[in-house]
């Protein structure tokens, strides 16, 4: 199987370049992280991230033939003969796969991504009715694995001032949440031209979500709470 | 001036509303003057026929007006996009709105004159 895998160790080389390898793959090597692996053992200079390699910690999302998605969960049978792999795109690189995710994790911090609730603590857990626990599906999956920012336009362009879908998700998973009493502060923050409004519905998010969420549909309804608060 | 990334400048929304509202208006006039040109006879006189009742008159003026508005927000969007030097976002902005103020001058002309 041949593999064209972006390198970039700015210790040595000038520039980054695309580095060519072909390798047989035992029967095993199912998902493309197991490619990645073997690849490893051929070449152990090349270095890119993992952990739970089965879609939960969010570590090994790369651009695979030009499209988002976690190494660990994409089959390398759906991926053709000729598989290009580049780092996310929008964020410094730190070496070949691996990018710097400060600006990621700061627009997710920025977004206050806990429950704030001023009342005081109870002795047990502060409980939820199941209708309004169903409000944070498809929310609370989130694993920030940056596939959705990364591939917004959007964040390219302003990626310091436009939060991105991910950390817009999470701040509609804390106004969603009934246990919440930051709904008006999180809305006033966010009503600004930057932080929200460079989403133009473009919908890579929602694309390429390895989870299957829709970030889309969450700035959707950020924008109907905030038309209701205000007519 | 320090090098700051600053963010919080308290609007959008209602830009974000009128783009929406403002593209439903012409929508549903582009709708309507099909319908009447399309039933128009051809000619001047029919072309001159589907925008002289005074209805029209106002649905165009209100149809301009929301073509002016909605090139506004689309266009400072782009800008916000893609230009990112300050000084010359603040300078397309005035040129944009001074055009746009120039062009509803003209619309008005256009629509009220005759």
């Amino acid at each position: 199987m041949r593999f064209s895998v972006y390198r970039y160790n700015p210790d040595v080389d000038a520039k980054p370049y695309m580095q060519e390898y072909d390798i047989a793959l035992d029967p095993t090597d199912k998902m493309l992280l197991d490619a990645l692996i073997r690849l490893k053992s051929h070449d152990d200079t090349l270095a890119f991230r993992r952990s739970c390699r089965e879609g939960v910690c969010g570590s090994d999302a790369m651009n695979i033939n030009g499209r988002n998605g976690l190494a660990c969960i994409t089959t390398v049978a759906e991926l053709g003969d000729h598989v290009t792999l580049r780092p996310i795109p929008g964020l410094p690189i730190i070496r070949d796969l691996i990018v710097d995710m400060t600006q990621f994790f700061k627009a997710y911090h920025a977004v206050k991504p806990y429950v704030i609730n001023n009342d005081p603590a109870p002795e047990t857990e502060r409980l939820q009715s199941p209708e309004d626990r169903l409000e944070l599906d498809g929310l609370y999956e989130c694993i920030l694995c940056a596939c959705c920012s990364t591939s917004c336009p959007s964040f390219w362009w302003n990626p310091d001032k436009f939060l991105g879908p991910a950390a817009l998700l999470q701040s509609y998973r804390f106004i969603a949440d009934s246990r919440d009493q930051a709904t008006n502060e999180r809305l006033d923050d966010l009503e600004d031209p930057y932080k929200l409004f460079r989403c133009h519905s473009i919908m890579n998010c929602v694309d390429v979500c390895p989870k299957g969420l829709n970030p889309t549909r969450a700035i959707g309804k950020i924008k109907d709470i905030m038309i209701k608060r205000m007519v | 001036m320090v090098n700051r990334i600053v963010t919080g400048a308290h609007y959008g929304l209602k830009d974000w509303l009128l783009q929406r509202l403002t593209a439903t208006v012409m929508l549903v006039f582009t709708l309507v003057a099909v319908v009447r040109i399309a039933g128009a006879e051809p000619g001047y006189a029919g072309w001159a026929g589907v925008f002289a009742p005074d209805w029209m008159r106002a649905a165009l003026f209100v149809f301009l007006l929301s073509v002016l508005y909605h090139a506004w927000i689309g266009v400072r969007d782009i800008y916000m996009d893609y230009i990112q030097p300050v000084g010359i976002r603040l300078t397309l902005h005035t040129l944009t709105v001074l055009a746009l103020i120039a062009y509803a001058g003209w619309v008005i002309e256009l629509v009220w004159s005759h």
